[in-house]
């Protein structure tokens, strides 16, 4: 009865359990539901019906995995009959519960090409979708399987991180997964999921795609479960060994959630190259001045408009990263990719992969080995209007401007493209852009470095403050990548950071000078008021001044919030904009302003009030 | 409004279902069901007894098996003498035909047998399964013991039975069972993609692994006809019919060929009770 714990507390359940009362009040709930509602709104949900309406393109009428689209997927989409299943709560090699089948439903699996269903279907179908699928195995005719008990999860932090990486360690994660959990770990080109097909490990640097969901609870369930019918293992029997403890295995899940981001990252339109005034332009991929610099993600996807087309891409995004000295502009790409490809460690799980895949396009790869490759295009002209390239190279009406890195060969080549696969080398006296690159525990880092403008007819100069589109596209030879069977982004921009207009400057001491002057206004008002400026005669006099006083006091402080108001949005702006140091000062500025005002506003009503 | 009202019930309605369900069960378990119809344990009388012995043999040219490159694990290395190769082919002298998985596929129905209480051993040692083949009864304990102290996972795949997949990454032994007869159960190890093992599970007694030379036994038979299988992970099955006679010894032999190489391997086949007709056999 593992739901029922769920519902009820431990003890609670035991005793109602063994009670005659709990018969009783089973009868009871069930006579309050049947009473509550009249039968004919609960909708009747045919499970079958929505099995086959949505889930059998993939999965197959019959269950087995094998849709008519399953071709185009790995991982495949599960085969049902053998009832193994990944995301479970309970022991490795037992059924998962119906709320762990159910989870999996409404949330997808990320990283795969299963989505989630909560906001397509409605829970009655879903419910009806998780029954349905049981009747596709005789496993789940037995007992209903009992969720582990996961004990308390620990609280992160730096102890609770450090501790997960020894375990990390001691455990050896890093035979699949690698040093850096890049997935490039020692046996990582080896590994089949139980049906024989290839597959990786995961890259546990990117926790918004781990099947299962990336948070600490959820990496604890993985690592105490296992993931059925692949080749991740459960962890339990190492507790239960007493060789780690539970809280080890927190600790762990806490280091291995360290790796990603804190938060899923978002996609940016705009990529900004930052302008470099008192550093020289980083020359290498290590330069500390990439530490210092903005990280922009840019999702990839399969190319699967031009044939040969391309479903499992290896490289799912790179990370972009630019910066100009007002002469040239470094742009640094970054991406996971576990091989330096052609690695022979890798060849047969590149050929796995293009026979699994079978495609049957025309001119589709029949083998894997070829060159790592990464592909930057901006338009070879910019437009007047918002018209781009098309985004697979271009085409005869709008050619693209491409730069092309590849692993085998050093630098990068400047070429003209108009369309998929028909870039043309530009003349050597036209070829401006350098490339270096390096790979280090499964991920590669490319920079590349152009001058602003290289005079070249053909060259697309770059211009600071322009907004110019630039897109990416990457390929993993050790994954069956080449060609147009590749990974492919839509169009961004790069915009190249400007000089900081003067008035930036000049504003905030002329805010400061007004600040000070409004400031000592009120001080002196205030000493007029106690008398140290004593007017020379007359209570009329006094009476008249009083009212002015307060007109003035109330002035100021509306004056001063306006100001304060302004310095906000400057201060917006300056964060916008990349210019944190103008982003803060300002916001030191606007806040003193709004005190001020504030103070004023208030001071004045009180003086008022308590004159009468 | 409705959709609340909607809500209240059904949660009333599933704690209801709940509830009954989970009254009567208490922390009784045990399926006390199955004996109704299962054969009554039934020990065999050793006065009586036979047995059943030959010889696995294999005609032709033995396939060459691959080196395994073990230069990742020194550890491993180290505990080989000579270069360790893939073990799916292991023939002995005079034409013997080692790790044949050999049991009585029929003619035990009638009996039942109880299940051992001493475990047999699968261990891990030099990166390598041994033993490559292993027979166990069905509920008996199976030991999995890494001695290597490094990273391991034993990872079983079977159809009849639910698999399991555990990581070993130091010195350690852990106990896993099947509830149900199946041949074969294969096992690997996924951070050494030669590491391969497979179990057969059986439930009665009557099984044995070839050895090096080839011969097999089974000891200890009530007199009676049965039929034996023998299993090889390359070479597929063979069936004999033998008559066990009190106290005598009867004869099997197989003689597998070069020519039966890449035959079917039969795994445990699942059963799929609901959808008989969908159901699709696993390509092994």
């Amino acid at each position: 009865m593992p739901v029922l714990q769920n519902f009820i507390p431990n003890g609670l359940s035991k005793k109602l359990r063994s009670s005659p009362q709990c018969v009783v009040l089973g009868v009871l709930l069930l006579g309050v539901s049947l009473l509550a509602v009249p039968g004919d709104v609960i909708a009747q949900v045919d499970g079958q019906v929505v099995y086959n309406q949505w889930c059998a393109g993939c999965h197959g009428e019959d269950g087995a995995g094998a849709g008519p689209a399953a071709n185009t997927m790995l991982p495949r989409p599960r085969d049902f009959t053998l009832a193994l299943y990944q995301v479970r709560t309970t022991s490795s090699g037992e059924l998962p519960t119906d709320a762990d089948m159910l989870k999996v439903i409404n949330e997808g699996m990320p990283g795969t090409a299963m989505p989630g269903w909560e906001g397509v279907l409605t829970e009655a179908e879903r419910l009806a979708l998780v029954d349905y699928l049981k009747t596709f195995s005789r496993f789940f005719q037995g007992d209903p399987p009992t969720p582990l008990d996961f004990g308390r999860a620990t609280s992160g932090g730096a102890d609770a991180i450090a501790r997960g990486e020894e375990v990390y360690q001691m455990v050896e994660c890093w035979r699949c997964h690698g040093e850096q959990g890049r997935g490039d770990g020692e046996s990582a080109p080896t590994l089949n999921d139980d049906t024989g097909f290839p597959i990786f490990a995961a890259d546990l640097t990117e926790n918004w795609r781990f099947n299962g969901g990336g948070e600490v609870g959820e990496i604890y369930r993985v690592l105490r479960t296992g993931l059925d019918g692949t080749p991740m293992p459960t962890f339990s029997d190492i507790v239960d060994a007493g060789v780690i403890t539970n809280e080890d295995l927190w600790s762990l899940a806490h280091y291995v959630r360290s790796l990603s981001p804190e938060e899923e990252p978002s996609v940016e339109e705009v990529v900004t190259a930052k302008l470099l005034t008192d550093t020289p332009l980083p020359q290498t991929v290590e330069d500390v001045v990439w530490e210092g610099t903005e990280r922009f993600y840019v999702p990839l996807s399969g190319q699967i408009v031009v044939q040969p087309r391309w479903f499992n891409p290896r490289v799912d995004a790179v990370w972009v990263q630019a910066v100009h000295d007002g002469r040239e502009l470094a742009l640094l790409v970054s991406w996971g990719d576990p091989s330096e490809s052609p690695d022979t460690l890798w060849t047969d799980f590149g050929g796995q992969v293009v026979t699994t895949m079978g495609s049957e396009d025309e001119g589709a790869a029949t083998g894997s080995g070829t060159a790592d490759q990464l592909v930057v295009q901006f338009p070879q002209q910019l437009s007047e209007g918002p018209e781009r390239p098309y985004f697979l190279q271009g085409d005869i009406r709008r050619p693209a401007y491409t730069w092309t890195w590849q692993s085998d060969i050093a630098g990068a080549v400047e070429s003209i493209a108009r369309g998929m696969g028909t870039a043309a080398r530009q003349p050597d006296s036209e070829q401006h852009v350098r490339a270096t690159a390096q790979h280090a525990d499964g991920q590669w880092k490319v920079l590349f470095v152009r001058p602003l403008d290289t005079g070249g007819a053909e060259d697309l100069a770059l211009t600071a403050g322009q907004a110019v589109p630039m897109a990416f596209q990457a390929w993993d030879g050790d994954n069956g990548e080449s060609g147009s069977q590749g990974a492919v982004s839509t169009w961004y921009f790069l915009v190249l950071g400007q000089p900081t207009p003067v008035a930036v400057y000049v504003a905030p001491p002329v805010a400061l000078a007004l600040t000070l002057l409004f400031g000592l206004l009120v001080v002196r008002q205030a000493q007029v008021r106690s008398g140290m400026w004593q007017e020379p005669d007359a209570a009329a006099r006094a009476k008249r001044a009083a009212k002015r006083k307060q007109l003035a006091g109330m002035g100021v402080g509306v004056i001063w919030l306006g100001i304060a108001f302004g310095s906000y949005q400057n201060s917006r702006a300056g964060w916008e904009a990349g210019y944190a140091d103008l982003g803060f000062w300002w916001a030191i500025i606007g806040g003193l302003l709004a005190i001020a005002g504030l103070g004023a506003l208030i001071g004045t009503w009180i003086h008022t009030r308590t004159s009468k | 409004m409705i959709k609340k009202c909607g809500e209240l019930r059904n949660t009333a309605l599933l704690l209801g279902v709940f509830v009954i369900a989970g009254c009567g069960g208490g922390d009784g378990g045990g399926d006390a069901g199955a004996a109704d119809t299962a054969p009554a344990e039934s020990p065999v009388d050793a006065a009586t007894a036979g047995n059943v012995a030959g010889m696995v043999t294999f005609s032709g040219t033995p396939p060459m098996m691959a080196e395994i490159n073990m230069g990742s694990e020194a550890t491993c290395a180290a505990k080989h003498s000579t270069a360790p190769t893939e073990e799916g082919f292991v023939g002995g002298e005079n034409g013997g035909l080692a790790n044949v998985f050999v049991y009585v596929k029929e003619g035990l129905e009638s009996l039942s047998f109880p299940t051992p209480t001493s475990a047999v051993v699968l261990n891990q040692d030099g990166c390598t399964y041994r033993p490559h083949v292993l027979g166990a009864q069905v509920g008996q304990d199976i030991t999995l013991r890494n001695s290597d102290g490094l990273l391991h996972n034993i990872n079983a795949s079977p159809t009849e039975n639910r698999g399991f997949n555990v990581s070993q990454p130091v010195d350690m032994e852990t106990n896993r069972s099947f509830p149900v007869a199946e041949v074969m159960i294969p096992v690997r190890c996924d951070v050494h993609g030669w590491m391969s093992s497979y179990i057969g599970v059986v439930d009665h007694p009557y099984f044995a692994v070839s050895g090096p030379d080839g011969s097999v036994s089974l000891d200890g038979l009530p007199p009676g006809d049965y039929v034996i299988e023998a299993w090889h992970e390359q070479l597929g099955t063979m069936t004999s019919n033998v008559t066990v006679t009190t106290g005598g010894t009867a004869d099997m032999s197989f003689e597998f060929t070069e020519a039966m190489a890449g035959s079917p391997v039969p795994m445990g086949e699942p059963i799929d009770l609901l959808h008989p007709d969908g159901h699709q056999a696993v390509d092994h």
